[in-house]
């Protein structure tokens, strides 16, 4: 059996040459020094191989219109089975692949793997770099999120304050004016037809060089037996390819890519912030401002590039040991001090996110279809700790009954009775009454009588600052002239919608003085502290933006 | 092609062996624990049929008070149909027939045989397929052609005197 398959692969390999070629590959000499540094090519190498399948994965679900985009990432998310898996790998991967990419470099730089005859090898490695980072750039896009279109508008905005050359660069992109269907091809097919050939291309031709060359030595490599590059430094790169894989796949399985509110071209009161790798530069440009502004979109970028590639030809020295090479220590410290520097500058001046734009639009979005008397007695069902004797969902035996179909089972005039004094309609019931006034009893009531196996979620998934925003509309009676959900009065505006309608700095501005900014409205002025009132901005900017249909 | 038989300094033939066979099984072994972490979730991903949304499922139809026995007529109704990440809203038509137990029956608008779309002729009593000319009685039986089962009909329910019409069942073939 055994001597039939090596005849069959011989008579393959007569044919092809695929064996003595993949043996001639893995059995190539490499330098007696050579070990566990030089695993960053292999791990960039299958992190690649990563990206190209689960991209095509992630195509085979995805449509690539702006829209019709968002909605189909979310049923990516929500409803295909391991659909959050894929997306966490690609999204996750390619962070990873920005580390492993600036940790190679970093290597060959420390180690003077750049020097002659191997310029070429390097300079197609920067360029790899560049199209690492338009991946990340046009890759931003693609989710059609208000994350994704904002920091785009960012990102194209400063390309076009290139000097000359900007206004091309936004035609080119069709950013010119504002983001949108145009933009978006271009971006997917920069992303998905354009830089992945070029990638295949330049990581062959990469490849070649380095097996043109040699693995590069350090000096009294000369000295020392050369190794087989198969099975000893196959297995070192293995082991670290299978490290970085498990790191990234607990990454994909454990750090939740949230998605956003779909894209909001009218949204002013966002805040853009770039990929955590683009933040330096996005924090450059706050110390060049006004006409120096150049000097941080265009001339550094350009040096730090064109330094990249000259490396080789501006350091022509003989390759010394690692421990004389001083000087590039130096620089990468530096290097590594201002990347990090500005990082941290950058995260510490963001502005946190607003409530709204922070809710994540791939989980349970029910709690928007509640409407304010609902939502209030969400809050009221936490305060009392209801679920600690109670389920809505799930089955842990509790010593209280599951509370999904109660309001079926029983009137609103039980349920009250019930609430007040257990035992009364309950007998031998032990619940304590629910300290609640009235009121509060009410909207506690309209909670249960919402409550059915498929939306009960909500009592866990609605956030702090809707439930604390309708109990602040219930306690102001604001129903009575406004609706929400397609509940309450008709005087005023229905709500729902409002965030396209209005900013949030707008509805701040107009609940303080109403007159000032709608000046006919009878809607007396509302002077609410903080935090209710940023809770109850943050509530009524949030409403679906049509009431549900029933 | 030899394997190139390298010793180092403090080992010999022998040493060189097994740290050979480990570095072999250890690329076997991880290659394929990465390989099923991804081949098991893509499996996953493309086979497992994906959840979807609840869909309501009976659709208002129209009032058939004025429905007269053995007189069909055919009703237009509007139905959500989830399609991908998308909910569709379709045109959908049924032929509804009160039949002489005062039943009221709704037919799928396609002709059993090939789908085309079938008509009542009031003379002749019957439904008739332009098609390939199958027939089928006010009951959705089939009396001649080559259509190989009756009617589909779909799953129907009244309330207040307007139909409701659920999802369309396949009929069995015709004995």
């Amino acid at each position: 059996m055994r001597k039939k398959i090596g005849d069959l692969i011989e008579e393959v390999d007569r044919r092809t040459g695929l064996h003595t070629g993949l043996r001639k590959f893995l059995y190539e000499e490499i330098p007696a020094s050579s070990g566990w540094h030089q695993v960053f090519g292999s791990i960039a190498l299958f992190l690649i191989l990563i990206q190209f399948f689960t991209g095509i994965m992630l195509a085979f679900n995805y449509a690539p219109t702006p829209g019709d985009a968002y909605s189909s990432l979310r049923y990516i998310l929500t409803e295909v089975t391991a659909g959050r898996l894929m997306r966490g790998l690609h999204h996750w991967g390619a962070s990873m692949m920005i580390v492993i990419v600036v940790l190679h470099m970093v290597q060959v730089f420390l180690w003077g793997a750049y020097k002659k005859p191997r310029e070429g090898t390097w300079i197609v490695g920067v360029i790899l770099l560049l199209l690492t980072l338009a991946y990340g750039l046009t890759g931003y896009l693609l989710p059609w999120d208000n994350r994704a279109y904002w920091g785009t508008v960012v990102t194209t905005q400063i390309g076009a304050t290139v000097p000359v050359m900007g206004q091309y660069v936004s035609r080119l992109l069709a950013s010119t004016g504002d983001i949108g269907v145009v933009t978006f091809a271009r971006f997917y097919g920069l992303h998905v037809l354009l830089l992945p050939p070029a990638t295949l291309l330049l990581v062959a031709f990469h490849v070649f060089l380095v097996r043109r060359h040699g693995v590069a030595p350090v000096p009294g490599d000369e000295a020392k037996a050369k190794k087989s590059f198969f099975p000893e430094q196959v297995f070192k790169d293995t082991v670290a390819v299978f490290i970085a894989f498990a790191i990234l796949f607990v990454m994909a399985v454990v750090v939740r890519v949230p998605l956003e509110r779909m894209a909001d071209p009218t949204d002013t009161s966002y805040i853009p912030r770039p990929e955590w790798y683009f933040l330096f530069l996005f924090q450059m440009l706050k110390v060049f401002s006004g006409p120096l502004e150049v000097v941080g979109t265009v001339v550094l970028p350009t040096i730090a590039i064109l330094a990249l590639i000259l490396t080789p030809f501006i350091d022509r020295s003989r390759v010394v040991r690692l421990r004389q090479r001083t000087l590039a220590f130096g620089v990468v410290v530096l290097a590594a001090l201002g990347w990090g520097g500005l990082t941290l500058a950058a995260v510490k001046s963001t502005p946190p996110q607003t409530a709204a734009s922070s809710i994540d639009f791939s989980g349970p979005t029910q709690w928007m279809q509640l409407s304010p008397a609902e939502m209030a007695g969400v809050s009221w069902y936490r305060q009392e700790n209801c679920a600690s004797c109670h389920n809505v969902i799930g089955d842990t035996p509790k010593s209280g009954p599951n509370l999904v179909n109660t309001a079926r089972r029983h009137d609103a005039d039980w349920m009250m009775a019930h609430f007040k004094a257990p035992a009364t309609v309950t007998p031998g019931s032990t619940m304590a009454p629910v300290n609640l006034s009235d009121a509060q009893l009410k909207d506690m009531l309209a909670l249960m009588v919402k409550l059915t196996p498929d939306n009960a979620e909500v009592v866990d998934s609605a956030p702090a600052f809707a439930t604390a925003g309708a109990v602040i509309f219930e306690k102001n009676s604001c129903g009575t002239c406004h609706s929400v959900n397609g509940v309450g009065g008709k005087i005023g505006p229905a709500l729902n919608g409002l965030d396209n309608r209005r900013s949030e700095a707008w509805v701040i501005e107009h609940f303080q003085n109403p007159q000032k900014m709608s000046p006919k409205t009878p809607m007396p002025p509302y002077k609410f502290p903080d935090p209710d009132m940023q809770n109850e901005v943050s509530y009524l900017l949030t409403l679906p933006d049509k009431a549900p249909t029933q | 092609m030899t394997n190139p038989t390298t010793t180092d300094s403090n080992g010999g033939e022998f040493l060189n062996t097994t740290r050979r066979t480990f570095h072999l099984a250890a690329i076997y072994v991880l290659g394929a624990l990465i390989s099923l972490a991804m081949a098991i979730p893509t499996a996953v991903y493309l086979l497992v049929p994906p959840k979807g949304r609840k869909q309501s499922g009976f659709i208002d139809a129209g009032d058939i008070s004025q429905l007269k026995p053995g007189e069909p007529i055919e009703l237009n109704f509007q139905q959500e149909r989830l399609d991908g990440w998308r909910l569709e809203t379709e045109k959908k038509t049924a032929w509804v027939v009160k039949g002489a137990d005062n039943k009221v029956v709704a037919f799928g608008p396609q002709c059993t045989h090939l789908g085309c779309a079938y008509h009542w002729e009031a003379g002749m009593n019957l439904f008739l397929c332009p098609c390939h000319g199958s027939d089928f009685a006010l009951d959705g039986k089939v009396l001649a052609g080559p259509a190989p089962r009756p009617l589909d009909r779909y799953v129907t329910r009244i309330e207040n005197n307007r139909l409701q019409i659920g999802e369309l069942k396949q009929s069995a073939p015709q004995a």
